[in-house]
C-alpha cells in the first residue's frame, strides 16, 4: 500500500469512502510518523494517540454503518489555541499550566461532528504572538524545508508554526490554525502548503484562546486547495456562542475549486512592491499576473494608499486588546500561581514569570496606549485608520473580482536570525495584515520555489465574504504552476 | 513623544507584570523603538472617519433575559491552582 500520510484530504476521504484503508489504518500511520519526526520538527506538544484510535475505531464502525460524516476518519492536527476537552490546552504559555479545558472549541466541535479524528495538539507562538514560533514555551518549530544544499534549521513561520510544520511533514491530513496578522498565511507560504483566514466571523471564536478579538480568525492549514476548502466548510458555522459570529449563508466552497476564472478581474495592488524585496518575490508575483492573464482573467493596477499604515496600526489595536484579554490570567482561578507578599504582589509575580517575553512587551505596549489620556491618540486613531484601509479595499473591490499579492516579503528564515530586533520581525506580516485589519478573506497558495530551494506563496485576498473567488483564483494558480514540491524526509 | 523610565514602571504596574530594575532600561528602549515607528499614523488624516467596528454590517445580537447555563461547580473549579469545599482559595486581599 502507498504510504497513506502523503495522501491529500480529498484523496484519503476517497480512500476511506472506497474502504481501501480503515480509519484505524490510516491514523496508525500517522501515529508512527509523529513519533518519528517529532524530536525532530517539534511541531506537536500533546500527542494524543490512544484518543486519535478510539475516535478512529469509532468512525470505521459509523461508516460500516452508512453514517460517515463529510470528514469521517480523517486524522487531523489541532492548534493548541483550540479549547479540547479534556486535553491541554496552553496556547503554548507557561501561564496556562496544565490547564485541561472542560468544553471544546466550537471550530473543533464542528470537526468531531463530522468524524475528524484528532492526532494532538499543535505547536504555536505564545498566545499566537509571534511570526517564527519562536515564542512558543515549548520550543520552536523546525521547518521540515531546508536551502538546497545547507542544513541550518530555518522557522515554519508563525503563529501557526506547528499547524504549518506538521501538514507540510505529512505529520496529519489537515490542521486548524488561526490569524491575527498573518499566523495562518505566513506560516503556510513558508512550508509550501495552502491556508486561509476568512472572512471575519465566518468561524466562530468560541473556545479559542483569546489574543486580539477584532482580528483573531480561525482557519484551515491543509496540503491543497481543495483539502482547504473542504476543511473551511466544516471548521465555519454561525454560533450563539460568540456575539461576533456572522449569520451569513455558507456556499459549498468546494464547488469553487477547478471553476474556470476567465473574465475575472483581479487588481494589482502598487504599493505591495515594496522597497528590498526579494528579485525572487518580484519575480513570482510576475509569474502568477501571467498565469492569471493566460487564463483568461483581466488584470487591473489598482492602489491601496493606506496600506503602508496597516502594520503600525495592527501593533496599536492588536496589543491593546491582547492586554484587555490577557488580564484573565491572574493566576487565581487556572494556571500557575506564584508567590508573593500580597495580592498585588501574587498577581505581578504570576504574570512576570507566566508569560515570555514577546507577550509582556505586548502586554506593555497594550496597557500603555489604552491608559489615561493616551486612548484617544493611539487606540481611536488606529481604529480610525483601519477604516480607511478598509475603504481602500471597498474602493479598489468596486472594480475588480479579487486582489493577487505576495503572501510575505520573503522565503522562510533561519531560527534566531531576527531576534534583536522586534519590527524586523513584525514586518513579516506586511502583506497579510491588512486583511485582518479589514475582516477580508485571504488565502495563501504555494506556487514556486526560489533559488535557495525554499517554497514561495501568492496571496489572493478576496471582497468581504467572498471566500469563494479566493479559493477559485488560488486553484487556478495551484493548477497552473503545477506545484508539487515537497521537502525530502531528513527528520526520519 | 517618548517614554521615560517612570513611565514604564507604572505601566508595568498597572499590567501587574513584575519588573526588575535592571529590566526597566532595555524595556523603555523597546517600547520607545515601536512606538516611535507607529507615529506615522499621525501623517494620515482622519478628520470625520468613524472607527471601524465591523466589516460586514452586524448588529449584535439579542436572547431572552434567561438562564441558560449553570450548575457546573465542578468543572469550573476543575483547574484552580488551590481550591476549599467548592471555593477558589485566594490570597487574602483585605485586612
Amino acid at each position: 500500500m502507498t504510504d497513506l500520510t502523503k495522501m491529500t484530504l480529498s484523496d484519503a476521504l476517497d480512500g476511506l469512502e472506497a474502504k481501501t484503508f480503515s480509519s484505524v489504518e490510516i491514523t496508525e500511520a500517522f501515529i508512527s510518523a509523529i513519533e518519528g519526526a517529532n524530536s525532530s520538527l517539534n511541531a506537536y506538544v500533546v500527542q494524543t494517540p490512544e484518543k486519535a484510535l478510539e475516535m478512529a475505531k469509532a468512525s470505521d464502525e459509523r461508516r460500516a454503518r452508512g453514517e460517515a460524516g463529510i470528514l469521517d476518519g480523517a486524522p487531523l492536527g489541532i492548534k493548541d489555541l483550540f479549547c479540547t476537552e479534556g486535553v491541554r490546552t496552553t496556547a503554548c504559555s507557561h501561564i496556562l499550566g496544565e490547564f485541561t479545558p472542560t468544553y471544546e472549541s466550537t471550530v473543533t466541535a464542528n470537526l468531531w461532528r463530522e468524524g475528524a479524528v484528532m492526532l494532538g495538539k499543535l505547536n504555536m507562538d505564545e498566545f499566537a504572538m509571534g511570526s517564527s514560533n519562536e515564542t512558543s514555551y515549548y520550543g520552536n518549530v523546525v521547518n521540515p524545508w531546508r536551502r538546497n544544499g545547507g542544513n541550518a534549521e530555518l522557522t515554519p513561520g508563525g503563529s501557526s508554526g506547528g499547524s504549518a510544520s506538521a501538514v507540510a511533514a505529512d505529520l496529519c491530513l489537515a490542521a486548524t490554525a488561526s490569524d491575527t496578522g498573518g499566523s495562518i498565511r505566513q506560516p503556510a507560504a513558508f512550508t509550501g502548503t495552502v491556508g486561509i483566514k476568512p472572512t471575519y466571523g465566518r468561524a466562530s471564536r468560541y473556545g479559542m484562546v483569546a489574543f486580539a478579538s477584532s482580528l483573531d480568525q480561525a482557519g484551515p492549514i491543509a496540503k491543497s486547495v481543495k483539502d482547504a476548502a473542504i476543511m473551511l466548510n466544516v471548521m465555519c458555522s454561525h454560533d450563539n456562542k460568540d456575539s461576533t459570529s456572522l449569520n451569513a449563508e455558507q456556499p459549498d466552497w468546494t464547488k469553487s475549486v477547478g471553476k474556470p476564472v476567465k473574465g475575472m478581474k483581479i487588481g494589482i495592488p502598487k504599493e505591495y512592491r515594496v522597497d528590498g524585496m526579494p528579485e525572487d518575490i518580484e519575480k513570482l508575483w510576475q509569474q502568477g499576473i501571467d498565469w492569471l492573464k493566460a487564463a483568461g482573467c483581466e488584470i487591473v493596477d489598482v492602489s491601496l494608499p493606506h496600506t503602508k499604515y496597516a502594520l503600525p496600526a495592527y501593533y496599536i489595536v492588536a496589543p491593546a486588546e491582547a492586554s484587555s484579554n490577557l488580564a484573565r490570567y491572574d493566576g487565581m482561578r487556572y494556571g500557575v500561581r506564584q508567590d508573593g507578599q500580597d495580592l498585588n504582589d501574587v498577581y505581578s509575580n504570576t504574570r512576570a514569570q507566566g508569560f515570555g517575553a514577546e507577550v509582556r512587551r505586548r502586554l506593555m505596549i497594550g496597557t500603555y496606549v489604552l491608559s489615561a489620556g493616551y486612548y484617544d491618540a493611539y487606540y481611536l486613531k488606529a481604529q480610525k485608520v483601519r477604516t480607511k484601509i478598509l475603504q481602500d479595499f471597498q474602493t479598489v473591490f468596486e472594480e475588480v473580482d479579487a486582489l493577487l499579492t505576495p503572501t510575505c516579503p520573503s522565503a522562510a528564515f533561519a531560527l534566531g536570525e531576527r531576534h534583536d530586533d522586534p519590527i524586523a520581525m513584525y514586518l513579516n506580516d506586511v502583506f497579510t495584515v491588512t486583511a485582518n485589519l479589514a475582516g477580508l478573506p485571504g488565502i495563501s497558495v504555494p506556487v514556486s520555489l526560489d533559488n535557495n530551494g525554499l517554497p514561495l506563496g501568492l496571496q489572493v485576498i478576496g471582497k468581504a465574504l467572498d471566500e469563494a473567488s479566493c479559493f477559485q483564483v488560488a486553484a487556478e494558480l495551484e493548477t497552473a504552476s503545477g506545484f508539487s514540491s515537497k521537502p525530502s524526509a531528513w527528520w526520519g | 513623544m517618548s517614554v521615560t523610565n517612570e513611565d514604564v514602571k507604572k505601566v508595568a504596574r498597572l499590567a501587574r507584570i513584575a519588573l526588575p530594575e535592571d529590566q526597566v532600561e532595555p524595556m523603555t528602549n523597546e517600547l520607545n523603538g515601536i512606538l516611535n515607528w507607529i507615529e506615522q499614523l499621525g501623517e494620515v488624516n482622519v478628520d470625520g472617519v468613524e472607527a471601524m467596528t465591523s466589516v460586514v454590517e452586524a448588529s449584535l445580537p439579542m436572547r431572552e433575559d434567561v438562564i441558560t447555563d449553570g450548575n457546573r461547580q465542578d468543572e469550573v473549579l476543575a483547574n484552580a491552582p488551590r481550591t476549599e469545599d467548592g471555593f477558589f482559595v485566594v490570597p487574602k486581599a483585605v485586612e
